[in-house]
């Protein structure tokens, strides 16, 4: 018996997760492009009743599903894409239609705005945008001039501050404490460091002992508990993007979903089989593996 | 014009020589190739004439020409490698005007476009810090235009308007596309031809180029790849023939 406190068990279903977003909040996706994004939680949203959404995001089908759903307000971004199919076809078909407001930016400002909001601070200057049309189709953005000799004038990058954050990490344990195993971190700490609130879905839950196990190093651990407010288990969870090691983007899912998503007919039949309002991510799932076999 | 021998080198094997072109006597940087003739390119490059060069596998690992792993370049780190400046990329175009404007965001008026693409992806802050060169597999009239309809990478004329922030580090070094090659070697930095591939009439590149190009008198074939790179390009760089999918042979 010993007299330590259990820590807070964070673990959450996606549901739950849900339950704790509203609309018109300012929500921050990880991920980029086509790869390791929060598909299970994304999917959760579109079953749920939250509308009218800010979402910050490197865009991939997080961005093309809560398009077509109609649930943004405005989007802010550098671009949306599906990687190996270059150009997303919801997020094409909603930009051609007017369907929300954009907020386009540079990758790098982007990134200096989540690192501006991680850091508590209202701007972080930045080179990027002088020159280009990011400074005319955002009106708001402002310059600063240095302070010291060289005087030179740079964009003044606002933080992106969001009400909550979504990743998809490859494992976590109950605390929060989130772990990438792939190649890239992309900016998914970032996101969860520059939210109010910020919830981790992963592949595998794991003790926390479990892992650094067999030598894995500790800078995998990506996310830190004090930063993340739920963990969601969802084997599965950024299906159909990428989530290396666990597993590549299901790129004949992909496929499909680009092919129904440029038909309104195909669409609907798409999204009936495998996004119905009454489902939940094991019906996806099992939808999914049935859809596999029929393709053989 | 000066004729040249044009061996048995297709139009995509040009192309590869002058996209790996741009990267000689870079030092000690990323070569960035977007497309895949500009890959063949850079890999030539580094395998011959640049061997200093880095290159990634396409996705976050620094890899040498038997793709062993030599460095880490994760997205982020990748962003800080563009602003540091020890990278030459090779991006594509949808639109690209005379002074070197490039466009991969959307076509027609971005509020409600007439065709979505991309985004502007990391255009601005590449064309702001380090050196950015173009590769258009089919150069015609609807790339090469007048005035691009959303300013991504920034050309000469508005990184002069912009202010010395902007003009610091702002470099285009060449734009390649399947007829020929181009700088910006004119007083006011606006597009200027430099070769043709074997094969191409400079009549035919000024019809599939939207505004007024710059012409010297003499405009050289674009260079012949010697046996030794046509080996390497054809049975050790690219044996599936990748660079035929974007440039007819």
């Amino acid at each position: 018996m010993t007299d330590r406190p259990a820590a807070r068990d964070k673990t959450m279903t996606p549901e739950e997760v849900v339950a704790r977003l509203e609309s018109g909040m300012t929500i921050g996706i990880g991920g980029w492009g086509s790869r390791r994004k929060p598909m299970a939680l994304v999917r959760a949203l579109l079953r749920s009743p939250v509308t009218d959404l800010t979402v910050i995001s490197y865009g991939g089908p997080d961005i093309g599903l809560l398009a077509a759903g109609g649930r943004i307000a405005r989007l802010v971004t550098a671009f949306v894409t599906l990687d190996s199919i270059p150009l997303e076809p919801h997020y094409r078909a909603a930009r051609q239609r007017g369907a929300f407001t954009l907020t386009e930016i540079d990758e790098a400002m982007f990134m200096w705005g989540l690192h501006a909001a991680a850091n508590r601070l209202p701007f972080l200057p930045v080179r990027a945008g002088l020159g280009s049309d990011v400074m005319r189709v955002n009106p708001g953005l402002r310059t600063v001039t240095s302070p010291y000799e060289d005087g030179e004038e740079l964009v003044a990058m606002p933080a992106l501050r969001m009400d909550a954050a979504l990743v998809h990490l490859n494992r976590a344990d109950r605390l929060g404490n989130g772990q990438y195993l792939g190649p890239d971190p992309y900016f998914d700490d970032l996101f969860c460091e520059a939210a109010e609130t910020a919830y981790v879905s992963c592949e595998r839950l794991v003790e926390t002992a479990e892992l650094t196990k067999g030598g894995t190093a500790p800078q995998t651990l990506l996310v830190q508990r004090h930063s993340v407010t739920g963990v969601v288990e969802t084997p599965g969870g950024a299906h159909f993007t990428s989530c290396v090691p666990d597993h590549p983007r299901d790129e004949p899912f992909q496929k499909a979903y680009a092919a129904a998503a440029a038909d309104p007919a195909a669409w609907a039949e798409f999204s009936a089989r495998f996004l119905p309002p009454d489902g939940d991510e094991k019906s996806y799932r099992q939808a999914v593996r049935t859809w596999h076999e029929e393709q053989k | 014009m000066t004729a040249s021998a044009t061996g048995s080198a297709t139009r995509a094997e040009y192309c590869v020589i002058a996209c790996a072109e741009v990267w000689r006597g870079n030092g000690e940087v990323l070569a960035a190739p977007m497309g895949a003739v500009p890959s063949v390119g850079a890999r030539l490059a580094r395998l011959t004439f640049a061997p200093e060069l880095l290159l990634t596998d396409g996705e976050a690992t620094i890899v040498g020409p038997d793709g062993e792993a030599e460095g880490w370049l994760p997205y982020r780190r990748h962003l800080t490698l563009v602003t540091g400046g020890r990278r030459h990329v090779m991006m594509g175009a949808s639109q690209l005007d005379r002074f070197g404007n490039q466009n991969i965001s959307c076509i027609g008026d971005w509020e409600q476009p007439a065709r979505q693409l991309l985004g502007v992806r990391g255009a601005p802050v590449n064309t702001l810090n380090n050196a950015v060169s173009y590769w258009v597999p089919r150069h015609s009239p609807r790339v090469f235009v007048e005035r691009v309809d959303m300013v991504c990478g920034v050309g000469h004329d508005n990184a002069r308007a912009a202010g010395p922030s902007a003009t610091r580090f702002h470099r285009i070094p060449q734009v390649v596309s399947d007829l020929g090659v181009f700088d910006f070697g004119t007083p006011d930095r606006s597009m200027r031809l430099v070769s043709v591939h074997p094969g191409v009439t400079v009549d035919r590149v000024r019809e599939a180029t939207g505004f007024a190009l710059t012409v010297p008198a003499d405009i050289p074939y674009t260079r012949t790849p010697t046996p030794a790179e046509l080996r390497l390009i054809r049975e050790v760089i690219d044996p599936s023939a990748t660079r035929d999918r974007e440039v007819r042979p």
